[in-house]
């Protein structure tokens, strides 16, 4: 343990900062996992009431989550407005960070900072400018609108990732293929996505993961029938947190670790390449 | 003798003629990230146009009272205005008794004069009651506010498109009967306060993220390759749940009847269970805990590109451990702590779930009381001033990262 960057010859002062670095740092590691974990027993405890340690095992939270109408409605809500939102998130951010990455861009900082800027407002504000305008254009309360603000917010991940994976790109490759007599579509097609798709797939999955999670606009902006999973979970924490929640929270866990290792592994693919 | 200089506008025109030629180049570029661009000016800056002008605009009095308005205007000098304007309130007032806009005039009232919610309604009923006048007696009569010089005044006041009622609302101002700016009663003063919280749990959070994370950031850096991605797993891992489920989780750590306080006493630390949820505490640790990994990226990936070689060399040349630490190794992470720093602080101004579902009513951010004046209240207005307030000091604080460290250096993961 103590060899961690240390030289053999450090001093006994030196070596002491370092057991304590170490100790520090595994508490705090263990301070950002702990509370993730805690969810995943409960979920399947037999108790109604969160109590430790877990006596009986069930899944009887997860057969209550399935044979409820208003939870299967708004986890296929969820769904539905995900797809419609990465499509649309996807392909306008992988445009942008086409263009974005070519030299000849003009006002690139202007434009970077504006496409950026969904992440950095904070929700409440476009959940409420979104309430204030889609009442006039009859859009509150439909899915349209919710697709419509959960792409704004998950644009500029794409726009990141995409952006990201554009830098390592070598752009030889392109004008080769035009050289070659491929039109720009079909070089666009044929050479640059192949190598970027990582890159794409992962601002895809970005953008999944922000429409899945999104509770503020939908909140604001949704009634009881397009209800999505995020705004059933906290309508239900806020009454009477109850053991369905958990169950739900552990299936939303098991998603984000998917996500999770599908862009792990899309990074390491591009790397290698 | 003269020397062939080149001529003093060619370097100009070759530095045109060069720009016309890569004008295709531009164009196309920037057509690839005009459809974004275009959605988002009608998706994202079009909404946040709307609350700027729900903000200002002020359609009640106009609307309701539009002769009454006319009106007084012929009697500009008068505090309380004569039998003519009078007598157009009461046909004002009937009307809107019939279309039922009275309830909206009085509830805009009420915000400047508490009890004009009352006065309009029961206005209302009186001119929809008699036929006719002497209007002035009568409405005097039946509630004397009507004969108050600060009433009219109100209406008057009303009478223009825009008010800048909210936004002098949202910082605690209030204008004066003289036209001046004037604290508003010491009671009322709450919007300075909620948004002073917002900062002060921002900074907390915002601080603590750098206590806790920049140890962690720095052991990334000392360790071996497969630890460090264990470590980097622990630290990707929370970044990638769903904000509501890490949420989720710490309601259930923080219950009276939770898995803290069986802790504690299990261990015999306490012997009565703490309130723990509903806590500024509680707020505090569950935003601390989902914004570590912003703040620990970035400062990790500034660490990896300082050569390990230049703390040796500082110890070489005789520095102590410490001050090597500390005069070598972090002024160069500075950067990398300014970006961190700087995007949790913007993110934890905008907190809205976390408060609500950890903390307790002292607890609420500027956010949670938007979504109130939305929700509950219908107050359209002071909600979209308070957004503006919240808006101006988040595009503020942007507008510092921007310039110390970049919107293309935002990286994920």
């Amino acid at each position: 343990m103590t060899v961690l960057g240390l030289s053999p010859y450090a001093e006994p002062q030196e070596r002491l900062a370092r057991f304590g670095l170490i100790v520090f740092v595994t508490l705090v590691l263990l301070f950002l996992v702990a509370p993730l974990l805690v969810v995943v027993p409960l979920s399947f405890s037999d108790d109604p009431f969160f109590s430790f340690p877990v006596k009986a095992y069930s899944l009887r939270w997860f057969r209550d989550f399935f044979g409820d109408d208003r939870w299967m409605a708004s986890l296929s809500n969820s769904a539905i407005t995900a797809v419609f939102t990465t499509i649309l998130a996807t392909t306008l951010g992988t445009m942008a960070a086409l263009g974005l990455s070519r030299p000849s861009f003009p006002f690139r900082r202007t434009v970077n900072a504006i496409l950026i800027a969904p992440m950095i407002v904070p929700v409440v504000i476009v959940a409420v400018g979104d309430y204030l305008l889609y009442g006039h254009a009859g859009l509150t309360n439909t899915r349209t609108g919710l697709v419509l603000a959960h792409t704004v917010l998950a644009s500029p991940f794409v726009v990141i990732t995409v952006t990201a994976t554009l830098a390592t790109y070598d752009t030889t490759l392109t004008q080769a293929a035009r050289s070659l007599g491929a039109s720009s579509l079909s070089a666009f097609l044929r050479v640059t996505l192949p190598v970027i798709l990582p890159g794409v797939v992962a601002g895809a999955v970005f953008a999944i993961a922000t429409s899945f999670d999104e509770v503020v606009v939908a909140l604001f902006m949704t009634s009881a029938e397009q209800r999505t999973l995020p705004v059933q979970m906290f309508s239900g924490i806020r009454d009477q947190i109850n053991p369905t929640i958990m169950a739900a929270a552990t299936m939303l866990l098991c998603v984000s670790t998917i996500l999770f290792v599908v862009v792990a592994w899309l990074g390491a693919r591009g790397r290698n390449l | 003798m003269t020397l062939a200089l080149p001529h003093a506008g060619t370097a100009p025109s070759v530095k045109r003629a060069v720009r016309r030629a890569d004008r295709p180049a531009r164009r196309a570029a920037f057509l690839l990230s005009l459809p974004l661009l275009a959605f988002l000016a009608i998706a994202f800056v079009v909404p946040i146009a709307a609350l700027f002008t729900t903000a200002v605009d002020n359609p009640e009095t106009r609307s309701v009272l539009p002769d009454t308005l006319r009106a007084l205007a012929a009697e500009p000098s008068a505090a309380v205005p004569g039998e003519p304007v009078f007598a157009e309130l009461a046909h004002d007032l009937a009307r809107a008794g019939k279309a039922r806009t009275a309830a909206l005039l009085g509830k805009r009232l009420n915000y400047e004069i508490p009890g004009m919610r009352s006065i309009v309604m029961a206005g209302s009923r009186l001119a929809a009651a008699s036929s006719q006048g002497p209007w002035r007696q009568k409405f005097c009569d039946s509630d004397p506010a009507w004969g108050d010089p600060a009433l009219w005044a109100a209406i008057r006041r009303n009478g223009a498109r825009l008010t800048p009622y909210y936004m002098l609302t949202a910082v605690d101002l209030q204008q004066t009967p003289s036209g001046g700016l004037a604290p508003v009663a010491p009671e009322q003063r709450i919007f300075l306060d909620i948004l002073g919280r917002t900062l002060l749990v921002a900074a907390t959070v915002t601080l603590l993220t750098l206590f806790l994370g920049y140890p962690v950031a720095y052991a990334l850096t000392l360790a071996p390759p497969l630890l460090g991605a264990i470590m980097m797993l622990c630290i990707l891992l929370p970044l990638w749940t769903s904000l509501l489920v890490r949420t989720t989780a710490w309601v259930v750590l923080l219950q009276s009847n939770g898995i803290i306080n069986d802790l504690l006493i299990g261990m015999g630390l306490i012997s009565k269970r703490l309130q723990l949820i509903f806590t500024r505490f509680g707020t505090v640790a569950a935003m601390t805990h989902i914004q570590l990994p912003f703040t620990i990226l970035p400062i990790a990936s500034v660490m990896r590109t300082i050569p390990v070689a230049q703390l040796r060399a500082a110890r070489s040349l005789g520095a102590p451990p410490m001050s090597a630490f500390w005069r070598i190794y972090v002024p160069q992470t500075l950067p990398g702590v300014m970006a961190g720093c700087l995007i949790t602080f913007i993110l934890s101004l905008g907190y809205y779930i976390t408060p609500a579902l950890v903390g307790g009513p002292t607890d609420q951010m500027v956010s949670n009381f938007i979504s109130v004046y939305i929700n509950r209240d219908l107050n359209w207005g002071l909600a979209s001033a308070l957004g503006v307030v919240l808006l101006a000091v988040t595009l503020l604080i942007y507008g510092l990262f921007l310039r110390i460290v970049g919107a293309d250096k935002l990286r994920l993961g």
